[in-house]
């Protein structure tokens, strides 16, 4: 891999993408009968699963930290053991896993309608099955998906994507290997209608020149994960309404 | 019950499980590590389970260590007999080198009966896995040198003949049926699981359960879990080796179906 540059000369990346290509999306929502509301996507080689519980009453110790008259947001950052390159030894509770917990818990405080529950609690668990980069992205993506499909009430979709700079160009929606080097990277997620930015993290150093391009293709890839999941849910609306239909 | 393998992709062996409401994927990581000091011409495997809060919102955080810890020492147990695995093809270099299978199992949907269809998606991923071959050769200051070949087909793979699957009997009432579902399960007396070969041999046996059992019960019990074991494994084997003959052909579903 040494000799490998991240975005050739002819303006193509690793894996063969154009620096403004989102990696294959892949989705289903209803994947687990017991839950809620649980979907499946896949960004490229990124697997995630999200299952949603709720709304039900406040459980254990998590009553003292709610505030009453709003339901109580109540998230969980899992990754397999096996999902990344190393075998991770613990699955969850380690300072990463908390620290995404709490980045969700942020995303989704500000998209559901919380007014319309007070003193209860909705369970979002999200479990990443293969990590290949945009973890947070496939999570959010996930989780809105799962919402829906509980019926969970939100202002918008929620739409995460991911981005670079390097050698004076934006990419979107970033993998493990771009990741990993020292570039700087952009994680945004947006309501996709009003483009309202729900969270915006940046690691590492981008000149304030460029942030506005960067910001732009970011936000460009969640309105284009937008319109991928609104085919597919209202797909898994079509299939589940066929036997409704067909009762004379 | 449907079973597939090779969906994880960064693993070395890996299968999913779906037997009606029970959802399992394990994924199996070969890594190189010392041997233990009182088997040091063998290597090991080491079992880790996980009950993702997917499954019920109880196994949130370390709720579902219980569980966990529950199935992992009996999978340890039933596996702990040489025969079934032949560990001594795991050595690399003696009492210094040996693979090491993780065996990591991810709980995501429960039905009922998890024992075995923990056992069952074990063995698959088992026979899933693929170990790469190694080149030892000895450096200057009579160190070993190990090499892992870069060619992904050239690889080894692992005997799962003897390899036991776990049977679960419940007893309900005058009766004792296999593959109980939760709502079963909730009315059992107590149960026993077994750890039971294509042969028949049985390589674990524990009693579950706060009921009493006879012993003319459990001794039925047993014949019936080792016809079951013994037919249980070789349909397992039949058809892994079906999908395998498959080859690339095989459509890749994973959880998208």
């Amino acid at each position: 891999m040494a000799g490998m540059e991240l975005l050739s000369d002819e303006g193509f990346r690793i894996d063969g993408r154009r620096p403004n290509e989102l990696r294959r999306i892949q989705c289903r929502m209803g994947v687990f009968a017991q839950a809620d509301g649980s979907a499946y996507i896949e960004h490229g080689n990124t697997k995630v699963l999200a299952a949603v519980y709720g709304p039900h009453d406040i459980q254990g110790s998590k009553g003292r930290a709610a505030v009453h008259d709003i339901a109580f947001i109540n998230c969980q950052y899992s990754m397999a053991t096996f999902s990344t390159g190393e075998r991770k030894q613990r699955p969850r509770g380690d300072r990463k896993s908390q620290e995404m917990t709490h980045h969700l818990k942020q995303t989704f405080d500000g998209a559901i309608l919380t007014h319309l529950y007070p003193h209860s609690q909705i369970d979002i668990y999200v479990e990443v099955l293969q990590s290949d980069g945009g973890n947070y992205c496939a999570s959010v993506n996930a989780a809105t998906l799962a919402l829906i499909d509980a019926g969970i009430p939100m202002k918008d979709y929620v739409c995460a994507c991911s981005a670079s700079f390097i050698d004076e160009t934006p990419l979107m929606d970033i993998n493990y290997t771009e990741e990993s080097s020292a570039t700087p990277q952009l994680i945004v997620s947006i309501l996709p209608k009003s483009e309202h930015l729900v969270f915006v993290e940046m690691n590492s150093r981008l000149h304030e020149d460029q942030l506005s391009r960067v910001l732009d293709i970011a936000v460009k890839g969640c309105s284009d994960i937008y319109h991928i999941l609104d085919r597919a849910v209202k797909e898994h609306l079509m299939e589940a309404s066929i036997p409704l239909s067909s009762d004379t | 019950m449907e079973i597939e393998t090779d969906v994880v992709s960064n693993s070395s062996g890996s299968a999913r499980l779906r037997l009606a409401n029970t959802d399992i994927l394990v994924g199996i990581k070969a890594e190189l590590g010392e041997p233990l000091c009182d088997r040091p011409n063998e290597g090991r495997l080491e079992f880790f389970v996980d009950c993702s809060a997917n499954a019920t919102p109880k196994f949130e955080g370390r709720g579902g260590e219980e569980l966990a810890s529950e199935i992992s020492t009996f999978l340890t147990r039933a596996y702990a007999h040489p025969h079934c695995l032949d560990l001594k093809l795991l050595c690399v270099i003696p009492r210094q080198q040996s693979w090491v299978l993780y065996i990591d199992v991810l709980l995501l949907e429960c039905g009922g009966n998890l024992h075995d269809a923990v056992s069952i998606a074990v063995k698959a991923a088992l026979f899933n896995t693929r170990l790469p071959n190694l080149t030892v050769t000895m450096g200057e200051k009579g160190e070993a040198e190990l090499e892992l070949s870069d060619d992904p087909f050239d690889c080894r793979r692992l005997d799962v003949t003897n390899v036991p699957c776990v049977v679960t009997l419940n007893k309900i009432g005058h009766y004792h049926v296999v593959d109980a579902t939760m709502q079963e399960e909730a009315c059992t007396l107590g149960r026993i699981l077994m750890g039971v070969t294509e042969k028949g041999t049985i390589s674990a046996m524990k009693k579950d359960g706060c009921g009493s059992l006879h012993p003319d019960s459990i001794y039925d019990m047993m014949q019936s879990g080792k016809k079951v074991g013994e037919t249980l494994n070789r349909h397992l084997m039949e058809q892994l080796r079906e999908e395998e003959k498959m080859g690339r052909k095989k459509p890749q579903m994973g959880f998208l179906r």
